[in-house]
């Protein structure tokens, strides 16, 4: 084959691999995770974040509130994704950056899965993960942090796993639960004295609220659920049959039974 | 200098079209199938890891047949058009439509202008929400782009197995069951038979959420042919 690209398909491009980003790379068309000058102040920061495992796998939660300031800029944002069929990922930090860069990590498994015929391993995609958290450290140190965190369901091994993730793209396996965001600590202390290691589902998913709601009650930068509004947290269950997430009637009902006993 | 002969462009696509042919009827047949359920493409393949069937998008699968290196090339360049046109504007921008003329502006490009045309023939299939909303391209190796009907087969005795599937196969048919007309089909148009570990298939499920393709497993395979 000639060195020529033919029509609208690029057919014969070089790309190293198959991945989606280094072919963006290739066309020049990769998103900047780096630019000069100062930082604007109140930008969009998105806050409580939490991932705990229990006896089949791991359930991932976070808040809905993104502040900009001291201002609650948006009430119904999304921090938990799923990432593929056996992983999720959630994120905190600068919104509009953490946003764009799960979109990316997200295209990236499904293209490398489509073009490889099989999915990254678990692993993988926690490093590839990694890596694209220090791609971002330049804007890390201009105050724009993005820090995730991730866990699947490792089906060669059978098990549930937890990654988290500090702001130069440094990676670590967690074998009970993780918190990060400006609530993070708050969910930590709650967490070390109601996780156990054999919660089952319906348990985790009650822990993983009350421990946004306790981050929320001394966190200003995280949105507790708002039974009115009909706004509650975004929990994903990750197990061997996928991801699947939980629906608000539940969340709903959890909800109401931690405000009646926190009262 | 020496000059180069004259050919007439009649005489050069006449023999191009030729070559290309003959490389594609030795190719192994793909038949695709659309159904109420979704739409199903089976192959003989005996090779589990080179695939000659497979996912591109949410809701649109690929099949070629013909020469490997060049059907897989246009494979990567398929998935790597569409993923970047899902990340750049929506998923549900990418359609079957822009794909397959894609397809059909990159093959008349390297059918004129390259030293050899591609011996290959390629399926974008395409399932809607409901069976009006389905498109299944079929692209030739001069990069004739035609919309086809509900059932199709590409490659070697084509018109042996489509005579085969005629009344043995209806779009009300589970999945199962419409796997089991077409791997007959396939093996009475080729009067030969294929074990039950050499078939590739993929099916695109109507019903499916977000990725609607899917292969069929061994055991599912196994219980629609009753083995």
């Amino acid at each position: 084959m000639s060195d020529t690209v033919h029509g609208p398909l690029w057919l014969g491009e070089p790309v190293p691999d198959a991945s989606f980003i280094s072919m963006l790379e290739h066309r020049g068309v990769a998103p900047e995770w780096a630019f000069e000058g100062e930082t604007p102040t109140a930008l969009t920061e998105a806050t409580t974040i939490l991932a705990i495992t229990f006896a089949d796998g791991v359930v991932m939660a976070g808040d809905r509130r993104a502040t900009a300031g001291n201002v609650i800029a948006h009430k119904r944002v999304r921090k938990v994704y799923e990432a593929d069929r056996h992983s999720a990922v959630a994120i905190s930090g600068t919104a509009g950056m953490a946003v764009e860069l799960i979109k990316l990590f997200r295209t990236e498994l499904e293209h490398y899965e489509k073009i490889e015929g099989n999915a990254l391993s678990l692993e993988g995609k926690a490093n590839y993960l990694a890596r694209m958290v220090r791609g971002h450290l330049s804007l890390a140190f201009q105050g724009l942090v993005v820090i995730p965190l991730f866990c699947g369901y490792d089906t060669a091994q059978g098990k549930g796993r937890l990654y988290s993730y500090d702001v130069v793209g440094g990676r670590y396996d967690e074998y009970d639960y993780a918190t990060t965001g400006s609530g993070g600590t708050e969910a930590r202390s709650f967490l070390k004295s109601a996780w156990s290691p054999d919660l089952t589902s319906d348990e985790a998913v009650a822990v993983s609220v009350e421990a946004l709601v306790a981050a929320a009650e001394e966190d200003a930068a995280t949105g507790g659920p708002d039974l009115k509004r009909g706004i509650f947290p975004n929990v994903l269950i990750v197990s061997a049959d996928g991801v699947s997430e939980v629906d608000d009637e539940q969340l709903a009902s959890i909800s109401r039974t931690i405000q009646e006993g926190r009262r | 200098m020496s000059m180069p002969f004259y050919v007439p462009p009649e005489q050069l696509v006449k023999d191009r079209a030729e070559f290309a042919r003959k490389g594609i009827r030795r190719g192994r047949p793909i038949v695709v199938l659309r159904m109420d359920a979704g739409i199903l493409l089976v192959g003989e393949n005996n090779s589990s890891t080179l695939r000659k069937i497979s996912e591109v998008y949410d809701r649109i699968a690929f099949a070629g047949v013909g020469r490997f290196n060049e059907f897989e090339a246009l494979r990567v360049a398929g998935i790597r058009y569409a993923d970047l046109k899902g990340y750049s504007y929506s998923r549900s921008d990418v359609t079957g439509k822009g794909l397959a003329n894609a397809y059909s502006q990159t093959l008349g490009q390297v059918f004129s202008h390259e030293v050899k045309p591609y011996e290959i023939e390629i399926v974008v299939a395409e399932v809607g929400e409901n069976p009006s909303g389905d498109n299944i391209y079929r692209i030739q190796f001069d990069g004739t782009l035609r919309d086809v009907g509900s059932a199709t087969v590409l490659g070697s005795h084509e018109d042996e197995i489509l005579a085969a599937l005629d009344g043995t196969w209806s779009s009300d048919m589970a999945v199962g069951e419409a796997f089991a007309a077409a791997a007959a089909a396939v093996q009475t148009g080729m009067e030969e038979s294929v074990a039950l570990e050499d078939w590739e298939t993929g099916f695109l499920d109507r019903s499916a959420d977000r990725r609607a393709f899917r292969r069929l497993g061994t055991d599912e395979i196994r219980e629609a042919l009753g083995e």
